[in-house]
């Protein structure tokens, strides 16, 4: 046998032995396309319930996930709106296998009633499937030239923002403006709510929704935006008039998902949200403008790193922030609206 | 009444000035925006499968919203203008009250009490009839913000019509429900008529109460209205003024079969 | 003379007509006012005296009741026209007047903020404004008082408004003391539910009044608020007092129609 021969011999061989144990490993999550030559899982319809805006996401992601060998035999009913009324509406009952909220209460609500399993951010991941930073949205070219935090304080400056009370994703917004000041003044929390105090008396409307803050921006109030990136990104796609700018210090959104405890079929809603940390499905939620939380994965936005990045974490997590700065009946926030509501009405 | 011409176009002119700063000028952009891009894009809008199943859902909810509203609201009608019993003012106070409620509130409240989660809602879900989150609590949230519309419409006109006509056919011994058919409904026809285009039209253009019941599944409980939202959300503005428009046109449809009917047969 | 008290057919009808209630409204309200009181009164109380809760309530009433004040004369005015008056394009016209129904309410909301909002092509700006709000409801309550009065307009006998006519009466005076009393019960009718309309609408009017807290923050909105922050009961405290209002207008409101039907 002359050599050539042999290599090619050897080289078949090898490639054999590793289809082989590709087709062996269906749990092997690190090769690029897993699933491929896993064995179909019995066949399965997967309620999937999610927040708005990564709808075009989810669903080239369950269009890939059925083309792959172990989910072709699973079909998808899906159902998208707010964060908040997703979550109130799978805990009055709407059925779903998998789950995915814009920000970690919506999450625990379900844990409360029991619906997810509190173990759900167990995983490496902690339960984060796509994360997003909180930028600023300025008209196209930034004719105001708004770059910094302190930008939005200045006299003049017209910010737009969703109702934090209404709108549980506008929560990040604020907490990025407090926690850079914080950051900015030393650690200290007075720092912060005194931010706070003069964003907010700037704040010119407050609109239920953050697509509607977006409209209403759009349609000419305001000079800046308070938005996740994510949104920025995906109004740029759909040719919205605006630029968005990453500052130097924000908050990093980080977005939960989980499969449910009421599941039918929990091998397969495993296998699906298994598979949303494939190279593959973080792909396609960087293409819709969302930061992969997998290492790696690169797409055709750039996702600059700010260099005072901080975490919902850094202020005891959710639980504690929603009591300290959310609560209608008395908090940060609420003293706040109620200090520019009486002072300017 | 005189003729008297200034008058005349004294009202018509306020009356118009009014319309068309408030219903001509909103209206009109929803058609400018629809056919904003080109007649194509809005076809496509609308041939897309997701729409027109949304318009086959929207389309069974307010049909079934239309008969239980007009049965109820004929019912109540003659109940209240004909009838004496204790209470009647209040449960006339009743009927216009499920329009005070906001659209989150309805939802909250259909879900207490036919929701997975309670006793009525679990036990029906369990013997499989599902309310809320299904065709059923979607219809249910339609007929509540639209409960007065049809009573609203036909008892003003049974007031005015007077009883001498039913009180006629009695002496002459007619039964209650031949008096009714046949001097009764005649008498009522264009009033029940404005009520069930004002109940399909409520119906059509719903979406707070039924957004919260519907549980939003696409392509199975998402209705034209919150297939706008939805395309709104998406910044899909042709979809969304286009579907809006359609739903537009069908209660103009209506009315305008309507009232041909009524120029067919003089009153 | 009096009406056969046939009472089998009048108890039959009153019985299916409040089980029906029953089973859609009543004790779907019901278990809304049970929630709100569920942490007791003082709970209660609290949640609907807030600043917030106080300030939306107030402007949703107060805007509510303006709404139902114009669109008793607009709402009659329009109906005259519709009825007694031809023009060109009226059909036209008339097959408009629901649309305010049919339309979703993010569409109608999104035409009047592109209307009457920051870049208004006509110069009005009214967002942003209590104005707006109003604006905002008298788009969704427009059908209601228009449509209550034509069915009652083309139904009356043109007869007695002649023979007024014939006898020298002014038109005003024949509108007042021959038309008016019987557009009476329709024009309440369309007014109290413009009014209910009004106390809950949520969608057209939350773009357009930018939903500042203690500004243009309408009731409706605000209780979204609360079920968004996990308060339920307050939310539903806050929905239950509407609907007590709502209770007390719509009495008022048949009160009154009675006594201007006595004087007429």
């Amino acid at each position: 046998m002359s050599l050539s021969r042999s290599r090619k011999l050897v080289g078949l061989f090898l490639a054999l032995v590793t289809v082989a144990a590709c087709g062996g490993s269906g749990e092997d999550t690190k090769s690029a396309n897993a699933g491929n030559g896993a064995p179909a899982l019995p066949g399965a319809q997967l309620g999937l319930v999610a927040y708005s805006t990564p709808q075009e996401a989810y669903d080239k992601i369950t269009d890939a996930f059925s083309a792959t060998s172990e989910g072709s035999k699973i079909t998808f009913t899906k159902s998208y709106g707010a964060s908040g009324e997703q979550s109130r509406a799978v805990e009055s009952g709407l059925a779903a296998d998998y789950v995915a909220f814009s920000l970690e209460p919506d999450m625990t609500r379900l844990v409360k009633k029991d619906l997810v399993a509190p173990e759900w951010n167990a995983n490496p991941y902690k339960g984060m499937v796509t994360d997003s930073v909180v930028v600023f949205v300025t008209r196209k070219g930034n004719p105001k030239n708004i770059k910094t935090w302190a930008d939005l304080t200045k006299p003049g400056v017209e910010v737009v923002t969703p109702n934090p009370f209404t709108s549980g994703g506008a929560r990040w917004n604020v907490m990025a403006g407090f926690g850079q000041a914080v950051n900015a003044g030393g650690g200290s929390e007075q720092a912060g709510v005194d931010y706070l105090k003069s964003l907010f008396r700037n704040v010119s409307v407050q609109d239920d929704s953050a697509r509607k803050s977006l409209q209403t921006f759009t349609s000419g109030k305001g000079d800046v935006l308070l938005a996740y990136e994510n949104e920025a990104i995906f109004a740029q796609q759909k040719n919205q008039p605006i630029d968005y700018v990453v500052p130097e210090s924000t908050i990093l959104i980080e977005n939960p998902a989980a499969v449910t405890r009421t599941t039918k079929s929990p091998a397969q809603a495993e296998a699906f949200l298994k598979y949303l940390y494939e190279p593959a499905a973080q792909k396609i939620f960087a293409e819709n403008g969302y930061r992969p939380v997998v290492p790696g994965v690169t797409g055709p936005y750039k996702f600059p790193t700010p260099s005072g990045l901080f975490k919902i974490d850094d202020f005891g997590g959710w639980t504690a922030v929603s009591k300290k700065f959310f609560d209608p009946a008395g908090s940060i926030m609420a003293d706040i609206q109620r200090g520019n509501g009486i002072s300017v009405g | 009444m005189r003729r008297n011409w200034k008058a005349r176009w004294v009202l018509r002119l306020v009356a118009l000035m009014y319309l068309t700063f408030l219903l001509v000028i909103p209206v009109g952009l929803v058609f400018w925006r629809t056919f904003e891009n080109g007649v194509q894009p809005a076809i496509d809008a609308l041939t897309n499968d997701s729409v027109l199943h949304a318009f086959r859902v929207t389309i069974i909810v307010a049909l079934w919203t239309v008969l239980l509203n007009t049965v109820f609201g004929v019912t109540a009608a003659i109940l209240l203008v004909r009838h004496r019993f204790p209470g009647k003012r209040l449960l006339s106070a009743i009927i216009d009250l499920p329009l005070a409620v906001s659209p989150v509130v309805v939802g909250l409240a259909l879900i207490l009490v036919y929701g997975r989660f309670s006793p009525v809602g679990g036990f029906l879900q369990d013997n499989g009839f599902q309310v809320i989150f299904a065709l059923p609590g979607m219809v249910l949230a339609t007929v509540f913000v639209s409960l007065p519309l049809v009573v609203r419409e036909v008892a003003p006109v049974l007031e005015e019509v007077g009883v001498d006509q039913e009180q006629a056919a009695w002496t002459l011994g007619a039964s209650r429900f031949q008096a009714f058919r046949r001097v009764t409904l005649p008498a009522i026809k264009w009033a029940l008529g404005y009520g069930i285009v004002l109940t399909l039209a409520r119906a059509l253009g719903e979406f707070g109460a039924v957004a919260v019941v519907s549980g939003r599944l696409v392509d199975k409980t998402q209705t034209v209205t919150l297939v706008v939202d939805q395309s709104f959300q998406n910044f899909d503005q042709t979809t969304a003024y286009t579907a809006s428009m359609a739903l537009a046109l069908i209660a103009i449809v209506i009315l305008v079969v309507i009232n041909l009917l009524r120029r067919k047969q003089p009153a | 003379m009096p009406l056969p008290r046939v009472d089998k057919g009048t108890a039959l009808g009153v019985g299916v007509t409040v089980l029906w209630l029953s089973l859609l409204v009543l004790i779907p309200l019901g278990a809304v006012a049970w929630r709100a009181g569920e942490n007791g009164m003082g709970d209660f109380w609290d949640a609907v005296t807030t600043p917030e809760a106080a300030a939306a309530i107030k402007l949703t009433v107060a805007a509510s009741a303006v709404v139902a004040i114009v669109n008793v004369v607009m709402g009659t005015l329009i109906a005259w026209v519709l009825v007694r008056d031809d023009f060109p394009g009226k059909g036209f016209v008339d097959a408009m007047i629901d649309l305010p129904f049919a339309l979703p309410t993010i569409v109608a909301g999104l035409v009047l903020l592109a209307i009457y909002g920051a870049n208004s092509p006509l110069g009005i700006e009214l967002a942003y404004t209590q104005a707006g709000v109003v604006v905002a409801l008298l788009f969704v309550t427009l059908p209601f008082v228009v449509r209550t009065v034509q069915p009652v307009l083309q139904e009356l006998d043109k007869e007695m408004e002649e023979a007024a006519a014939s006898l020298g009466a002014s038109n005003f005076a024949i509108f007042r003391r021959v038309v008016l009393p019987n557009l009476i019960p329709a024009i309440f009718a369309g007014t109290a539910l413009a009014f209910a309309r009004a106390i809950s609408e949520f969608g057209a009017t939350v773009l357009i009044s930018g939903n500042l807290p203690f500004k243009t923050q309408v009731a409706a909105v605000h209780i979204f608020g609360q079920i968004e922050t996990d308060n339920t009961t307050g939310a539903a405290a806050v929905a239950t007092v509407l609907l007590f209002i709502a209770l007390l207008v719509l009495l008022a409101l048949d009160l009154l129609q009675r006594w201007v039907a006595r004087r007429a």
